[in-house]
């Protein structure tokens, strides 16, 4: 799939390419998104790409009007908070994600378990903002 | 199955002071060490020689980031005129001072030092609320932060998986703030020291003296579902459910187990020591609880040869409401989705059979974090030896009292036993 090393840069990289990749350990077979390249389970480290089809579902959220200066910078503030939370990919591995194309504003109407899927288009030049993964209701 | 440990030699704790928890724009945090030091020089019944010390452990967070100063334990022995002596400076975020605990405890038990203080420390206030977003995201995993976390985020989110499967609301956290305020009306030390209905009470004579529209909040509840008097952080995080930005330092003086009785006739002994670590949110197999503490907890229980109903009252991390019901679980006070109800039955009032954060804990003592995980303990050892005056649990047959400091989301958590014989 490919033969760069498997770390956070790599992943981000290829992120970028629309692509949500995570590594398998080769003597357990579990699966890590974000990639590991050490396996936690067995501390050994060869591990294999593998592709995610990047659906799944929604575990806990929270809808944040107070964040960081990188996501002040991009217009987001009391008035217009966005959504943060923790998925559940249809292939096991759990991730955090933005979620995009929910009413932030209106937490209650944003439902626990809900289906999502990950935004996976060419971003142009990276940046730690755009490396970020989204997801949006399926 | 966690190993059994015991210390090679027994350590009490004998004296212990603070300084007012708050925001201090005329004190740094050098002044706010030497007022915890000097509090707690006072504080050893029988008297104490600071040049008897034989060494000072020093956490603290990010005054690097903050102060943009580091380096700290030689500063700190220099303000306090011990120099020559060695000090180590400890770095586990909200667990900073908790760490110092443990690193002075194993210090005194190998036999090499007698006598060692413990100290935590941090300095927030003079930033702005933005840079001390940033300073605390320090202590976030890399990935929650690309995704946009803050730290009442990650709580938040935790609170909307805790509500998912246990049915539990935000009426249900504001259960845990109503008693934090109550309690913390008999600190003197606290950061807030009104109770919700004082709060309410000050907030309608105001309105009323500018001529504004007065509000007509029924209860303690209704006031904290008012979107204006307790605005949303990060939902179903609001303003009342995250501790403050706070300044302040806390001592507290350690010694070997057998001379102990020269310094006081009331030492507290260390019963159990636990730490352990966790993993960030999304690597989390249970977002409803951190696995960190329940290792921690189970170390020291072990170690104790307690169990938790024997612990007659603790202090544990509450840097938001939601995190108090998740530590009064993984600590194994209250079984897993019941701590809403126990909070909400009144269980763990200071009147109640299992007292948790008798000091207003972190969300109304103040939560300088450095100084978090010793100020904790200090709180635990007042109300073993009976002197936390009008706050003080019911003093009849008071033997285990514990601590729980968690830093970041979990990443570092310490849990400890101390008892009066
Ligand atoms: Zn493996």
């Amino acid at each position: 799939m490919t033969d760069h090393a498997i770390n956070d840069h790599t992943f981000a990289m290829l992120l970028q390419q629309g692509k949500l990749q995570g590594s398998k350990c080769t003597a357990c077979d579990a699966v890590f998104v974000p990639p590991r390249s050490l396996c936690p389970n067995c501390h050994q480290a060869d591990m294999r790409w593998v592709l995610m089809a990047g659906t799944g579902r929604l575990l806990a959220f929270t809808c944040i009007s107070i964040g960081p200066p990188w996501m002040v910078a991009q217009g987001y503030d009391r008035d217009h908070p966005y959504c943060s939370a923790a998925v559940e990919l249809d292939e096991g591995p759990r991730v955090v994600a933005r979620i995009e194309g929910v009413d932030a504003e209106h937490p209650e109407s944003i439902q626990l378990g809900m289906r999502l899927v990950a935004q996976l288009g060419e971003r142009g030049e990276s940046d730690d903002a755009s490396a970020s993964l989204v997801f949006t209701p399926a | 199955m966690t190993k059994k440990r015991k210390l090679g030699r027994g350590v009490a704790m004998v004296g212990a002071g603070m300084s007012p928890f708050g925001m201090f724009a005329d004190r740094d945090s050098k002044d706010l060490v030497i007022e915890a030091f000097r509090e707690m020089v006072n504080s050893v019944d029988k008297g104490f020689e600071p040049n008897d010390l034989d060494a000072l452990y020093l956490g603290n967070f990010t005054n690097d980031f903050f102060v943009q100063q580091s380096h700290w334990g030689a500063i700190l022995v220099d303000a306090l005129g011990l120099v020559p002596k060695p000090a180590t400076r400890t770095e586990g975020a909200c667990a900073s001072s908790a760490l110092a605990f443990r690193e002075a405890v194993f210090a005194i038990a190998s036999g090499f030092y007698d006598i060692v203080l413990v100290g935590g420390f941090e300095q927030m206030s003079k930033q702005s609320t933005e840079q001390v977003a940033e300073g605390l995201a320090l202590a976030a995993s890399p990935h929650e932060r690309q995704a946009g976390f803050t730290f009442p985020g990650v709580f938040g989110a935790i609170a909307t998986a805790y509500f998912d499967r246990y049915g539990a609301s935000r009426e249900h956290l504001m259960n845990v703030t109503i008693k934090s305020h109550d309690n913390a009306r008999f600190n003197p030390k606290a950061q807030h020291q009104r109770s919700i209905r004082e709060i309410m009470a000050s907030r309608v004579e105001k309105a009323t003296s500018k001529g504004a529209a007065i509000p007509s909040w029924k209860d303690e509840k209704e006031f904290l579902a008012d979107p204006k008097a307790n605005p949303v952080v990060a939902w179903p995080m609001h303003l009342f459910d995250c501790s403050p930005i706070s300044d302040g330092a806390a001592c507290l003086l350690l010694v070997g187990e057998e001379i102990a009785t020269s310094f006081t006739d009331t030492p507290i002994y260390v019963r159990g020591l636990g730490q352990a670590s966790g993993r960030s949110l999304h690597a989390a197999e249970d977002l409803t609880s951190l696995e960190a503490t329940r290792s921690a907890a189970d170390e020291a229980y072990q170690m104790a040869d307690l169990s938790p109903g024997d612990i007659q009252f603790a202090e544990v991390h509450d840097c938001f409401s939601i995190a108090e019901i998740l530590s009064i679980e993984d600590l194994g006070f209250f079984a897993p989705g019941t701590g809403f109800k126990a909070v909400e039955e009144g269980l763990t009032r200071l009147d109640g059979p299992k007292p948790i954060n008798t000091s207003g804990g972190l969300k109304c003592k103040g939560h300088p974090v450095g100084a978090t995980g010793a100020a904790q303990l200090i709180e635990v050892w007042q109300q073993l030896r009976v002197t936390a005056d009008r706050r003080q649990i019911p003093a009849g047959d008071l033997r285990f009292g514990a601590a729980q400091s968690m830093g970041g989301t979990g990443g570092t958590c310490t849990f400890t036993i101390l008892e009066r014989r």
